[in-house]
This record gives C-alpha cells, sequence and structure tokens, in this order.
C-alpha cells in the first residue's frame, strides 16, 4: 500500500542558482527592517516602557467610547483603550507617570476608582501590571543581555562542533531571523515586551535546530563525495534533508496554530511572533546559513571542477 | 546490533510508567488528588501566579534613607558630645557618607578623638592638621546594617501580609534591597499595596501652643518644634489643617503592645495597650500635661491631637480620627506588625485576576489537545505505521513532561503551556529525523535490518547537535528571564531531555521489538 504523502520523499532543486535572488531580497527586508526600526520605532509593551496596564471584564458588552472619554479627563496622559479578545473585555494602558514609582501606583487606583464611579461596581479585573521606570530599565538590559549571550553561545557551540565557516554561517542566519523578527514587530505594530523576548530566544533556537540539520548533512556529504563543487553538494545537502526540514517546520507550525486560535488572547501575540520565525528560520537555514559557506571559502579550490567560478562568487 | 536487552526494555517502560503515574493527580480534582493515599503520587503541578490568579509585588527597601538617617543622628550625637565637653567647632554637617566638622582651635584634636570613638567604637575618625574632621562609618557596618534593615522589613511584611490572612504568600529577598511577594488567590491587591505602601512609624508628641500658626506658616518655627498637617478624614483628598508640635518623642509607637479596631460612641477607633516602658512614659506624660494637647502622629502625619483631661495610667488609650470600620481596621494591623525600619516602594505590580487564569488554563488545555490531535494525524497519515510508534512516544513524553513538573514542584506558567505545545511540535522532530533517514536508507537498497539501525545511528548525532542548540536558548531564557519567562524555560528545558529520550529510547524500543517479532521483509514507512 503506497500511503498519501504530503512531501516527497526525494527532491532535486537547484537552490544554490537561487541564492542571489535569496540574498538580494533578504538583504532588502534586513534593510526595510532596520529603516522602519529608526523610523516608526516598536510599540513597547509596559515591560520596558514602564507604566500601567489593566485588563478589565464588563458585565456587558463594553462601551469603549464613554470609557475613554472618562479615563482621559483623568489627566494622566496618554490612556488607550482596547478590545482584547471579546466585545466584553477590555484592556487598558496608561502611559508612564512621571515621578517615579508612587505616581505609577497613584494613577493604577485613580483609574480603578474612576471606573467604578462610572461604570458600576460589577468590573471584574483580569489583570492588573504597573512597571516602575526603574524596573523597566532593567528588563531591557536583561533582554539584550539574553539575546546577545544566546547568540554567541551558540556560535561557540557550533564552532565546537564544525568548522569556523559554519559557526559564521549559522550566525548570520540567526541574526537575520532575529532582525526580520524585530522588523515583522516594527510592520505590524504588535507589542514589544518580554515575552516577545522570550520568543526571539526561540526562534533563535529553532532556527539553529534547523541550520544544523543541514549542516550536519553537508559535513557528511564533504567526506562521501570529495570532488564535488560546494554549490552541488549544498544542493545535495538541502534536498536531502528538505522533506525532514519540511516535516518538522508542518508539525510545529500546526501545534503552533493551535495555540494561536485556541491559547487566549494573552498568548496569541507570543504565537503569532512564532509562526514567525518557523518560516524565517527555516527560510534562512536553506538561503542564508548554507550558501555563506560559499561565501565563506569552506571549499577554497581542490580538483574540483568550476573552482574558478567560486572565486566569482564571494563578490556577491 | 540491532539488539535491546531485557534490563533496558524494563528500564525504559518503568520511566515511562513512572511518568505516568505521577502525571495522573494532575486529572483529578484538587480534592481527590489530596485524599489520596500517602504512598500514591498526589502532588499536583505548581501553578504560576498568571494561571491561578493572584499578585506578584517587586519592592524595594530604601536603605539609603536609613543611612543617612543613621548619619543624621551621629551629628546629634557629635554636637552633645561636644558642646558637653566644651569644644568649639565650625561647619558640622553631614555629606552623602560621612560627618564633617572643622575645630575652632586645633590644639584640642588629641582632647577631641576619644570623644568621638567613643560614640561608637567603630567608627572612622580622621583629624587633620588644619583641624577638619570627618567622621566615616566603616564599610562593614554600613553593610551589616542595610542587611539587618532588608531582613527586619521582610519581617515587617510578612507580618502584615499573615495578618491579612492570606494563604501561601510566598516572600524572598532579591538581591541588595529588593523583596519579592507572590500573593496568590488574593483578591484586594490595593488593600494590600496601601499596608505596604505605609512605614507606620507612630509617635506621640505634644503640641506647641506657644507658637502661632502664621509665624510657622511664614516658616518662622523655634528649634525644637515642627510644623505638620492633620487632616480630617484619613483619605487623601481632605483638606490638611496645619499643626505645630514639640519635635521631642514624648512616647514612641515602637512602646506598644497591641492595637486592635474597636468602637467608642459607635465611632471605629483604635485601641492601644503599651507594654511597661510604654505605659510609665504614658503615664507621666498625661499626669504633666493634664489640660494641654497632644498630638498622634502617623509617618509624619498627624492622625488626632485631644486634649489631656486626665491622668491615664493604665497603659491603654484610644485614637480617634474620623476613621473608616476598614481604615481603622488597617491602622491596628499597621501597629500591630510594627513599623519598617525604612520605607518601601513598589516597583512593579502584576496581578491577574482568578477569572483570567481560569480562562488561560482552559485555552491552554484546549489548545494542547488540538495541537496534539493535528499533530498525531500528521504524523500518522505520514508515517504509517512507525507513526503510531511516535505518537506512543509523544503521548509517553507528555506524560514525563506533566509528571516531572510534578515531581520537581515546577511553577507552570501561561507561557509554559506554550512551551509544552512548542514541545509537542518539536518533540516529534528527532523521531522526523530518524524516520527520514531510515526511508533514505531503504532506498539505498538496505535490508529492514540494517535501514533501521543505521537509521538511528545516523541520525543520533544530528539530534544532540539540534537540541544542545535549544538547551542553550532555554538556560539562557531561565537565566534571564523572570516570573512566567522562567516557567516557560523550565518546561522547554523538561521538554527538550524527555523528548530525547522518548525518540531514543523509546521510539527505537518499540521498532526493533516489533522488527523481531514480525521480520518484515519490507519496511512500511
Amino acid at each position: 500500500m503506497r500511503r498519501f504523502r504530503f512531501v516527497p520523499d526525494t527532491f532535486d532543486l537547484p537552490f544554490m542558482s537561487w541564492r542571489r535572488v535569496a540574498f538580494v531580497s533578504s538583504l532588502a527586508l534586513i534593510t526595510l527592517s532596520i529603516i522602519l526600526l529608526v523610523v516608526r520605532g516598536l510599540n513597547y509593551g509596559i515591560d520596558f516602557r514602564g507604566g500601567i496596564l489593566i485588563e478589565v471584564k464588563t458585565p456587558e458588552v463594553a462601551q469603549v467610547a464613554s470609557m475613554r472619554d472618562s479615563l482621559s479627563t483623568l489627566g494622566l496622559g496618554e490612556v488607550t483603550l482596547q478590545e482584547f479578545g471579546a466585545p466584553d473585555d477590555i484592556l487598558i494602558r496608561v502611559e508612564r507617570q512621571d515621578g517615579g514609582e508612587k505616581a505609577q501606583l497613584e494613577a493604577v487606583s485613580l483609574v480603578k476608582s474612576r471606573l467604578e464611579e462610572d461604570f458600576g461596581t460589577g468590573l471584574d479585573y483580569r489583570r492588573t501590571e504597573f512597571v516602575g521606570p526603574k524596573v523597566g530599565g532593567e528588563l531591557i538590559a536583561a533582554g539584550i543581555k539574553a539575546v546577545v549571550s544566546a547568540l554567541l553561545a551558540m556560535m561557540a557551540y557550533i564552532w565546537f562542533r564544525f568548522e569556523w565557516q559554519f559557526s559564521l554561517g549559522a550566525v548570520a542566519a540567526l541574526l537575520h531571523d532575529v532582525i526580520l523578527t524585530i522588523g515583522m514587530f516594527a510592520i505590524t505594530g504588535l507589542e514589544f515586551n518580554l515575552a516577545t523576548v522570550a520568543a526571539i530566544l526561540l526562534i533563535v533556537g529553532y532556527s539553529l535546530n534547523d541550520t544544523v540539520v543541514v549542516y550536519d548533512r553537508v559535513r557528511e556529504n564533504l567526506r562521501k563525495y570529495k570532488k564535488l563543487p560546494i554549490g552541488d553538494l549544498l544542493d545535495r545537502s538541502i534536498n536531502d534533508t528538505l522533506s525532514r526540514t519540511l516535516m518538522t517546520s508542518i508539525t510545529t507550525l500546526l501545534a503552533l496554530l493551535a495555540l494561536y486560535i485556541l491559547g487566549g488572547a494573552v498568548i496569541a501575540d507570543f504565537s503569532l511572533a512564532m509562526i514567525w520565525g518557523v518560516l524565517v528560520g527555516t527560510y534562512s537555514s536553506i538561503f542564508i546559513a548554507a550558501p555563506s559557506l560559499i561565501l565563506l571559502n569552506l571549499r577554497p579550490s581542490g580538483p574540483q571542477k568550476g573552482s574558478g567560478s567560486i572565486d566569482l562568487e564571494t563578490s556577491v | 546490533m540491532l539488539t535491546f536487552e531485557r534490563w533496558k526494555i524494563t528500564l525504559v517502560l518503568i520511566v515511562a510508567l513512572l511518568g505516568g503515574v505521577y502525571a495522573v493527580p494532575n486529572f483529578l480534582a484538587r480534592t481527590t488528588a489530596e485524599s489520596l493515599p500517602s504512598w500514591l503520587p498526589h502532588k499536583q503541578i505548581n501553578l504560576g501566579l498568571d494561571l491561578q490568579g493572584g499578585s506578584h509585588l517587586l519592592l524595594e527597601v530604601d536603605v539609603a534613607a536609613v543611612l543617612a538617617e543613621q548619619l543624621e543622628t551621629l551629628v546629634d550625637e557629635v554636637r552633645v558630645v561636644l558642646r558637653g565637653a566644651g569644644i568649639g567647632y565650625t561647619g558640622l554637617g553631614r555629606s552623602d557618607e560621612q560627618v564633617k566638622l572643622k575645630l575652632r582651635d586645633v590644639t584640642q584634636s588629641e582632647a577631641t578623638r576619644p570623644l568621638l570613638v567613643e560614640i561608637d567604637p567603630s567608627l572612622e575618625v580622621k583629624i587633620y592638621q588644619d583641624g577638619s574632621i570627618s567622621i566615616d562609618v566603616s564599610a562593614a557596618a554600613r553593610q551589616e546594617r542595610k542587611v539587618a534593615v532588608l531582613s527586619q522589613s521582610i519581617e515587617i511584611v510578612r507580618r502584615r501580609i499573615d495578618e491579612t490572612g492570606t494563604r501561601e504568600p510566598t516572600i524572598q529577598r532579591q538581591g541588595e534591597d529588593r523583596i519579592l511577594v507572590q500573593l496568590p488567590g488574593i483578591d484586594d491587591p490595593e488593600r494590600v499595596k496601601r499596608l505596604l505602601g505605609k512605614t507606620a512609624k507612630m509617635n506621640f508628641k505634644m503640641v506647641d501652643e506657644a507658637t502661632p500658626i502664621e509665624d510657622a506658616l511664614r516658616g518662622r518655627v523655634p528649634p525644637g518644634s515642627e510644623l505638620l498637617y492633620m487632616r480630617d478624614r484619613l483619605d487623601d483628598q481632605a483638606e490638611a489643617r496645619p499643626i505645630i508640635l514639640r519635635r521631642r518623642v514624648s512616647v514612641s509607637g515602637d512602646n506598644l503592645l497591641d492595637a486592635q479596631p474597636t468602637f467608642q460612641d459607635n465611632q471605629p477607633v483604635v485601641s492601644l495597650r503599651f507594654d511597661n516602658v510604654g505605659a510609665r512614659k504614658f503615664g507621666t506624660l498625661t499626669k504633666e500635661n493634664v489640660g494641654k494637647r497632644f498630638a498622634i502622629v502617623l509617618d509624619g502625619e498627624v492622625i488626632s491631637a485631644p486634649v489631656i483631661r486626665e491622668p491615664i495610667p493604665g497603659g491603654s488609650g484610644i485614637i480617634s480620627g474620623q476613621f473608616t470600620v476598614q481604615s481603622a481596621q488597617d491602622l491596628a494591623l499597621l501597629l500591630r506588625a510594627g513599623a519598617l525600619p525604612a520605607p518601601l516602594t513598589i516597583l512593579e505590580e502584576r496581578t491577574v485576576g482568578p477569572s483570567l487564569g481560569a480562562d488561560s488554563i482552559a485555552a491552554g488545555k484546549i489548545a494542547s489537545v488540538v495541537g496534539m490531535a493535528l499533530v498525531i494525524a500528521y504524523i500518522i497519515m505520514s508515517y504509517g505505521l512507525f507513526g503510531v510508534a511516535a505518537v506512543l512516544a509523544l503521548t509517553v513524553n507528555m506524560a514525563l513532561i506533566v509528571g516531572l513538573l510534578s515531581v520537581l514542584q515546577a511553577t507552570l506558567t501561561l507561557p509554559g503551556i506554550a512551551g509544552i505545545v512548542l514541545t509537542i511540535g518539536m518533540a516529534v522532530d528527532a523521531n522526523v529525523l530518524i524516520f527520514e533517514r531510515i526511508r533514505e536508507e531503504v532506498r539505498n537498497g538496505r535490508t529492514p535490518f540494517s535501514s533501521v539501525d543505521i537509521g538511528f545511528r545516523q541520525a543520533f548525532r544530528t539530534i544532540i547537535d539540534a537540541n544542545v542548540t535549544t538547551l542553550i536558548a532555554a538556560v539562557l531564557l531561565f537565566q534571564f528571564g523572570s516570573g512566567p519567562v522562567r516557567g516557560f524555560a523550565v518546561t522547554l528545558g523538561i521538554g527538550i531531555a524527555t523528548s530525547l529520550f522518548t525518540a531514543i529510547m523509546f521510539t527505537r524500543m518499540l521498532i526493533v521489538l516489533w522488527l523481531q517479532r514480525v521480520r518484515p521483509r519490507t519496511l512500511p514507512i
């Protein structure tokens, strides 16, 4: 009996011949991300910016407009309201108050007492969070430290297990993923918070996982086919592992989709970031990590044909 | 070769079974789980505050204020000592870290030193040629003081929270000057924040009737007196009236033995009981000052300033100050628990209401079940019989994760649930790597046995490399993350360990046993 296959057993796709297109479009996307990051910036959540977040469930469908009017007269600066997952569920964000920690605390009780005055006592405070300026700064520092040390640790591990070209190629792919993920947050305006940093670290982990599988096969094939030009060898390695890459990406995406759709509003942004990361990570293993090995002269010259063209390609 | 020794099989089965047994209590109601006989595992996973509802508060102790106060006291002591000895000086004051002064007569340097050292032998006194003197509190003494202030603060915070009747609070030191408070299932976080925000330093002082208020308001407060404000109601919006008090503390709140909320003429009041020292002081104070007013000062604010009608010798008194029932209760609680050695600031609050927690658990369960069902369907459709083996491995994997979380009493947070769902997706990866490798070997024309053998062996190295990198991410998340993110790192880390076990040991065992029993000529993969 032949079983239905989602993914064919064997591939023979000329990935390396697409690498210029891939490099150029990746570079364009990276540039776009950086420009957006500079021009528009990120929509930082209270974890990093400090401020107040209150999620409140109203007995009936919430009157967002009148709530907004009522709260905007408190003189607390920017107050934004947003329906959160359900029409009776409202997310209130208040910008960081001047005057240190105590001012945040007072603003929280001010908002709560005003809501009770105007909208009765049937309110259910589902979440109250405030982050003072001090902690916000520390969380930013910790987040940056986490991502940078993750990149360094993984680079070191790859260096230890493979050759230096692999290590650089992997980090290039990881940087690509991190920048594009941050760019996605800049474009969509999704809130960038602690959970996002966690998502980025995971994307880094997932992407590297994928890259290692391809590299592992490259290393094996380097031993097996001593005379194959590097481009063909990379093509073969990617095609060898492609069915696995697709299988794993699809199962992970299935799980993440379930989480995104059914996991509740609190976790939805995190799931979305991860879904994006799986897509970008899979792409970068094939189109960034592998062709970087050509650029880095992994198999510079030797008995194989076409070695002359490799030098040309380094100027891409 | 492809054999699986009996002891190995036993071991794998025992591990899988233990995972299942320890996971079971989580699927029972809490009361049922707790009533299980003690020889059965009955621990359930510890739910994080974001799932069970509760408050997370990060407090900072203002240690600097205490150190400054300490220097202030030292300045006073130096003044008293030098005046007593008739030594002239100028410029006595304190900077951030030391007390400074200059002697009028340089020849008195030698006579001064022993006087200063006598105040506190640990002081570092430096006298310079020109007669200027610096007095430092030694670094060790300062450190000791810091530690003492922090641990004393923790103790007071604990007492205050215990008095509110919160179940199982966690109160722990964090870093040099911070306290982390976690209050599961709390329903009025605002009250706790109010209680923690008060230093609750109470003093009894005499009212200075001699100085006209107008003079004081224009800034002419006589030395030894101070201008404070008295509120008619304790809530913040009320008007405050100025009042002038003697600086000297007549009776200190440290001498309180007990404080209880009660009623007097249908008004909520707080009744006090002093210890022996306090009772004596209070008795003398009231006896000597009949007809005068004294003030009850709490954290620099006057609660009330009654006239002393008659001596009160019994060591108990009543504070009436326009309280509500709640504010009388709160004040009594604060006085019972004692004053904080330093003001506390709340740096961060994260409170999740019980309804959101319950919703998150429900959504997390549905997402896990649906995610798992999708993955199972996909795997079986792709790999057939081998897919069934992978699915069995996945089930064991889930049981192991839940079991380990229960045994370790790790905290499961909402991001932690996400970690589990993600593990479902990624755990399959190890099996996918193996199966794809086996398929490749089959295509290369190998026999079923040798395909499986080589497939497992070749894939092993890749699996290790790939998982170590993810493990690095998990460790760093744990290191740098806080609260919920840490919970995520824990489940991710556990998930990696268990999926390595199930992919390499459990799946292999199933397939090898099947091969040995059926001895197929082709592999159904």
